[in-house]
């Protein structure tokens, strides 16, 4: 049954098919597109998005959902087949939107062509008995029929109005439905900018410390999340150096603003481009072109330099340490394959506000700003496993077979400008501390549709819920009894569907005014 | 005067609007207990209304369900009830009163916090809470006001209302202070400033939806003949479940449009603050959750067969649903909005 479109319109019916035999294709679809369907693809789209919020999801916090293996071995897997690691790109969410969006199109379609047909069509003549509707006024007045008539289509000024046989139909509020279609093709447009960025966008994410740059070519990325049909040459080739970052807390270590000043130009490979400075802001990011530029995190990196025995320089650069809890307290690993001789490894923790645990004995970070540096390590001598070939991660020490500790596995406390005597005679000298931050790269083309489909969603919601569609009928005839010769009957019915109250107070504005106009009219004869 | 006298003056000011909601929630509540104590005056008259309900006639549902109320018991029984009428209205005009009093004060406690702190006072759960609690409470007197709804509801709309308060301000508590960073910004104003006001909003309409099924079941019954017990035997005095079908329809119709605009607000901030519009994170996805469920609301009272009692059941679970996303999403889950 085409329930909506009756539902929906105040206007006439337009002819409806005689009812013949239905092939079941057609049945399905009217099944599909039927009011009763589109609500349960509505519940079920809610029940769908549930346990998306329960469990964790893999794009959105992947190291949880590993977690969540390793915490529950038998139940894990189980999920995970049936995507509920990644509720919001499985096949079956898909199929409950899917299916609710053809719903959608089959019900606007029709009724779009509907209301295209009703705004053509007059509002439908005065019903015999006016005074059965819901609202119903009757006078008499000596004013002619005409005159009355003429009156009430000056009142009804911006009604829709057609004259038929002594009586007036007037209907206003298409706007009501105009605003339903807008809304409703405004979500199937929200889709479609929703889609385009899943397929075409880009998402990539870079840790920079602090005196160096990066350019967005998408080998340089740690991480990165292209749309299915991403091509690399769709990378806007912006690139920036990290100039400076700042962080501020209060006493307590709460964050109250990070700030990185960077210099960046618009193609990294043309060294004509240009170069412009921009203090990048969480909340600020930078736009070039159909990339935006945001600041995530941010961490220290100790610059370290390490002498081997032979007094060659085999390692000198920064360590991006990874902040384990909220005041920074975080875990460095450092890898120097390069020395003469055996390699060496560090591993241990930077603390910028260091102050010994006095339970355990441990360092621990009392606040995040680096106020009282210091670095933890233990070092280890031998081979790091890196011939093997297998690639490992930079944050891990991920083979200790042939590696033995320095000092019996000791910790070494180290402060800036600290340098450090290994056993063998190397020496490795803490030179200074900068910062890093981790930004992400977005190119989202859908981005604008899904804006501008949402705004008029907005509209279309407001026209929808706050338009009331009414008809009013004014007929005015001669008096039919001879007693009271030129006076005239006027008649007034009115209905709407919604809001019935304020719909009675205008109808009562709307006869009070007539009945005062008309009554002031000339009476009838003297002209 | 100094951020910390400001601060100590909206703790004060919000514990004596909870005071006043409270002893209005009582006073509104004596008014339903003696409206309905008059309507059903003595015990006796009470059997005399039970009998008659057992002789049930078509004619009676039909006056069931005019403006007023069952008139039934008034037929039974004489009318004994005319001081105990005079005594619940002026119970209801001093709740009322009441009500009015701890909604000014309880507005003095969140203008003055936003002075003590120097910004928006919505930050974190504490402030949240008691704007949320603010705007349930104005909103219900507009719309007594306008006429939309009898104070009657008053008790009901009270009682969550006290005790999103007294949540708010023991286990929810936070001293004045500044935002973390991802907070600060202008679209916090905006996106909280919409979703602390429809939060108030589909709170109302929760429990306006809650005593419609309540007033549903109990005409049904009485039409059934069956006696009524607690809750049910509220029912009668509630006003029509008409008219608290189009109370709960007013709210939500207001506050939805202003729901979806919270959300894409909160999709703007989130791309300039998080680098993507929508991300599926905890928070996001009740959020969804309750805009369908709303959406749902709205297209269930133009379907057929939906209309009335599964709509109602809707608008509760849809305001269920924004419960958990506030208490438990905010408190169990971790996710980028856990920032109280
Ligand atoms: C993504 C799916 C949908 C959502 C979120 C949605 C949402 C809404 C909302 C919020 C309203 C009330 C505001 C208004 O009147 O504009 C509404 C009304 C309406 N929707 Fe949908 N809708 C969806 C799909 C559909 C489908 C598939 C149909 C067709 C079967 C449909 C038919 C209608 C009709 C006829 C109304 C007007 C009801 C009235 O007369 O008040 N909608 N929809």
């Amino acid at each position: 049954m085409t329930v909506t479109a009756e539902r929906l319109s105040t206007a006439p019916d337009p002819e409806r098919p005689r009812p013949q035999r239905l092939a079941f294709v057609r049945n399905s679809w009217r099944q599909l597109t039927s009011m009763r369907t589109a609500l349960l693809l509505l519940f079920l789209l809610a029940l769908a998005a549930v346990p998306g919020a329960f469990l964790p999801q893999r794009g959105l916090n992947p190291v949880r959902v590993q977690e969540y293996f390793a915490e529950h071995p038998d139940l894990a897997p189980v999920l995970d087949r049936f995507s509920l690691f990644d509720v919001y790109a499985a096949p079956w969410f898909a199929a409950v939107y899917l299916l609710l969006f053809v719903s959608l199109v089959g019900c606007v379609i029709p009724r779009t062509r509907l209301h295209l047909l009703a705004l053509r069509t007059p509002p439908p003549p005065a019903p015999a008995r006016l005074e059965r509707l819901q609202a119903a006024d009757r006078w008499t007045t000596s004013a002619e029929p005409a005159a009355v008539l003429q009156a009430a289509r000056r009142e009804l000024r911006g009604w829709r109005t057609t004259e038929r046989d002594g009586a007036l139909s007037a209907e206003r509020g298409y706007l009501r439905e105009t605003g339903n279609l807008l809304f409703h093709l405004s979500l199937v447009a929200l889709l479609v900018g929703i889609a385009l960025g899943g397929l075409f966008g880009f998402q990539g994410t870079a840790l920079v410390i602090e005196g160096r740059a990066f350019s967005s070519t998408v080998a340089l990325y740690d991480d990165i999340r292209p749309g299915r049909q991403f091509a690399p040459e769709d990378l806007v080739p912006f690139g920036f150096s990290l100039d400076d970052f700042r962080a501020d807390y209060d006493d307590d270590g709460r964050a109250l603003n990070f700030e990185a000043d960077v210099t960046w130009t618009p193609d990294a490979g043309d060294p004509d481009a240009g170069e412009q400075p921009y203090a990048l802001r969480v909340n600020h990011p930078l736009t070039v072109d159909r990339a935006r530029l945001y600041l995530l995190g941010h961490g220290y990196a100790p610059h370290l330099k390490l002498v081997d025995a032979a007094g060659e320089v085999a390692f000198d650069q920064p360590v991006a340490c990874l902040p384990q809890d909220v005041n920074f307290l975080s875990s460095c690993v450092v890898k120097v394959p390069d020395a003469t001789g055996e390699q060496y490894a560090f591993e241990g923790v930077f603390t910028p506000t260091t102050v010994p645990d006095p339970e355990t004995g441990r360092v621990t970070s009392v606040h995040p700003a680096p106020d009282l540096p210091a670095l933890t390590l233990v070092g280890y001598t031998g081979d790091l496993g890196l011939g093997t070939g297998a690639s490992q991660s930079v944050y891990r020490i991920e083979d200790r077979d042939r590696l033995e500790p320095l000092d019996d596995g000791r910790p070494r406390l180290l402060e800036p400008g600290d340098t450090w005597t290994l056993p063998d005679g190397a020496t490795l000298t803490w030179v200074d501390t900068p910062e890093w931050v981790t930004v992400q790269v977005t190119q989202d083309p859908g981005k604008t549709l899904a804006l501008v489909a949402s705004v008029t969603m907005i509209g279309g919601l407001l026209l929808s819920l706050f338009v009331r569609r009414r008809r009013v009928w004014v007929r005015v005839r001669p008096a039919e009894s001879d007693a009271a010769p030129g006076t005239t009957v006027v008649e007034v019915g009115g209905l709407s569907r919604t809001a019935a109250e304020a719909f009675a107070a205008e109808f009562e504005s709307i006869t009070e005014r007539l009945r005062t106009t008309t009554a002031a009219a000339p009476p009838r004869g003297d002209t | 005067m100094t951020d910390a006298a400001w601060a100590d003056l909206s703790d004060a000011t919000v514990t004596v609007a909870v005071l006043l909601y409270a002893v209005a929630m009582l006073a509104l509540a004596g008014e339903q207990a003696a409206r309905a104590s008059a309507r059903t005056g003595s015990r006796a008259s009470r059997r005399a209304a039970a009998e008659a309900a057992r002789r049930a006639t078509a004619e009676r549902t039909r006056v069931m369900a005019g403006v007023g109320g069952p008139s039934l018991p008034e037929t039974a029984s004489p009318p004994a009830g005319a001081p105990e009428r005079a005594r619940a209205s002026r119970a209801g005009r001093l709740g009322m009163a009441l009500a009015l009093l701890g909604l000014a004060v309880h507005t003095v406690s969140v203008v003055t916090r936003g002075l003590a702190v120097d910004r928006v006072p919505w930050g974190n759960m504490y402030e949240f809470s008691s704007a949320a609690a603010l705007s349930a409470v104005a909103i219900f007197v507009v719309l007594v006001a306008r006429r939309v709804v009898d104070r009657g509801l008053g008790a009901f709309v009270l009682l969550p209302v006290v005790l999103t308060l007294g949540l708010a301000s023991s286990v929810l508590y936070t001293p004045a202070g500044p935002l973390v960073p991802a907070l600060n910004s202008y679209w916090i104003k905006i996106h909280v400033a919409a979703a602390v006001l429809c939060t108030g909003a589909f709170l109302l309409s929760g429990v306006v939806a809650g005593l419609y099924l309540l007033r549903d079941s109990a005409d049904s019954r009485l039409a059934a003949g069956s006696p009524l017990r607690f809750p049910l035997s509220l029912g009668p005095s509630l006003p029509t479940a008409r008219s608290l079908d189009r109370a709960a329809y007013a709210v939500i119709a207001f506050a939805f449009p202003l729901w979806t605009f919270a959300i894409i607000a909160g999709a703007i901030w989130a791309e300039a603050a998080w680098g993507r519009y929508w991300g599926w994170d905890p928070k996001e996805t009740w959020s969804f959750i309750t805009w369908v469920l709303y959406a749902g609301y709205l297209h269930a009272r133009a379907t057929a067969g939906w209309r009335g009692t599964r709509a109602a059941w809707i608008a509760v679970a849809a305001a269920v649903a924004l419960t958990i996303n506030y208490y438990v999403v905010n408190i169990f889950v971790v996710g980028l909005h856990s920032y109280a």
